[in-house]
């Protein structure tokens, strides 16, 4: 095509108005076509983040599993039943970290006090850095951790330890260079357990009085 | 088709160290090794693709909105294929989703259309789009492994130093933390520039 009527305003506005088309008609079409998989994966990643929480990965989620919400405030919540028959209480938290959200699951033993297991996301931290919060890394030390001292909900601590997280019942390690993460990872903790924990306790302590209630 | 196309984007006209293009993302990714290889991958696919379809359409793109254009085929290539590995690969698209942003935005893509496929023939382009590509992922590599290997003494996550050689063990290293920050980076990336440029200085800027 010659140069002159390449140059032209209507041939430009045609151009741009058939290649927006062409390239919006295309990007719906295979969004649409694509997005049943698309759900299913995601949906599939959430269940196999909470069988992580409770070091089932990979296994069948409707075996161990139980959906259920609780509360005055029909707050969501996890209930898995392990092979030797013990119960642990998954609780969905979501924070957010220094580019986007943060979100997780944490399993809580029926004490409701100590924790069991937790797994962690994110959707656009820092690859390297803040990124290394969905790894198992960072997740398994929090396996044993307790949320309570003396009595007191203190959560669980995420900051620079220096090695000595591994003594200390109400902290973990924090990732180098990833600071506003850890912060976040930490602040979800505290947020969301102090809206559950009360809540749980009430559980709880209906589920062991009904074993004492019993002849 | 010279041999040039493909080899001078690895050595001579390396798109960090060189002409300067996409430092921004060298800076960003280096922190480990891993995230640097699939970010090197993503980029050769990406200014490949991008150049050879942008060559295809070089006689018939406006002028003046040619920047637009190219930035629509970019953006709708890196889309499509994060849509697609969203419904086949959900492993690798959750390693890719914090790059897609910075795939698009990458000036190597950019630079090289603009520089070279909106004047060449597709092949060469294709070539072109590849080799500028790899060349930026090598340097990437580089730059990730000093940094993984004396930031945290790991290389692709495993660990490279001994476990008795640390301080907490009783031993007598310990990781240089400043490495897995952003400075670092810099100044390691500033190390290569100098190096290529003493190397190539003369047979780059004389041509």
């Amino acid at each position: 095509m010659d140069k002159k009527k390449r140059n032209g305003s209507l041939y430009t506005f045609l151009y741009a108005a058939i290649l927006v088309t062409v390239t919006a008609a295309l990007l719906a079409f295979v969004s649409e076509v694509l997005r049943p998989r698309q759900t299913a994966n995601r949906k599939e990643e959430t269940r196999q983040s909470i069988l992580r929480s409770v070091h089932l990965e990979g296994k069948t989620y409707e075996k161990y599993i139980k959906d259920t919400v609780v509360g005055p405030q029909q707050l969501p919540l996890y209930i898995c039943t392990l092979n030797d028959g013990s119960r642990k209480y998954i609780v969905p938290l979501r924070g957010k970290g220094l580019w986007g959200p943060l979100w997780g699951y944490m399993a809580l033993n029926a004490d409701g006090q100590t924790v069991y297991g937790a797994d962690f996301d994110h959707q656009a931290e820092t690859p390297g850095l803040g990124a290394e919060v969905s790894s198992l890394d960072f997740s398994a030390p929090f396996s044993g951790k307790s949320l309570y001292r003396d009595s007191v909900f203190v959560s669980i601590a995420v900051r620079k330890q220096s090695g000595k997280a591994k003594g200390n019942p109400n902290a973990v390690d924090g990732i180098s260079g990833g600071t506003i993460t850890s912060r976040g990872i930490e602040d979800m903790i505290r947020e969301t357990l102090a809206v559950y924990l009360p809540v749980l306790k009430t559980i709880l302590q209906e589920k062991t009085n009904e074993k004492t209630h019993l002849p | 088709m010279k041999k040039r196309t493909f080899l001078d984007p690895l050595f001579k006209t390396s798109p960090i160290p060189v002409l300067a293009l996409g430092i921004c993302s060298a800076l960003a990714v280096t922190v480990k090794l891993e995230p640097a290889l699939v970010m090197a991958l993503a980029v050769t696919l990406v200014t490949g693709f991008s150049e050879l379809i942008l060559s295809l359409l070089r006689h018939t793109i406006p002028n003046r909105i040619r920047i637009i254009v190219q930035l629509m085929v970019v953006a709708t290539l890196v889309i499509l294929v994060d849509q697609v590995l969203k419904a086949y690969a959900w492993e690798i698209s959750k390693q890719l989703s914090v790059f897609v942003g910075l795939i698009i935005t990458n000036c190597i893509i950019m630079g090289r259309i603009e520089a070279f496929a909106l004047k060449n023939k597709p092949l060469p382009s294709f070539i072109d789009g590849i080799a500028n590509g790899l060349g930026y992922g090598m340097v990437l590599v580089v730059v990730a492994v000093v940094r993984e290997l004396l930031g945290e003494g790991t290389l692709l996550g495993y660990s490279v130093v001994p476990e008795k050689w640390y301080v907490a063990a009783g031993g007598f290293y310990e990781n240089n933390g400043f490495f897995i920050l952003p400075p670092m980076a810099l100044i390691v990336v500033g190390l290569m520039v100098w190096i290529y440029n003493a190397k190539n200085a003369k047979s780059v800027w004389n041509n």
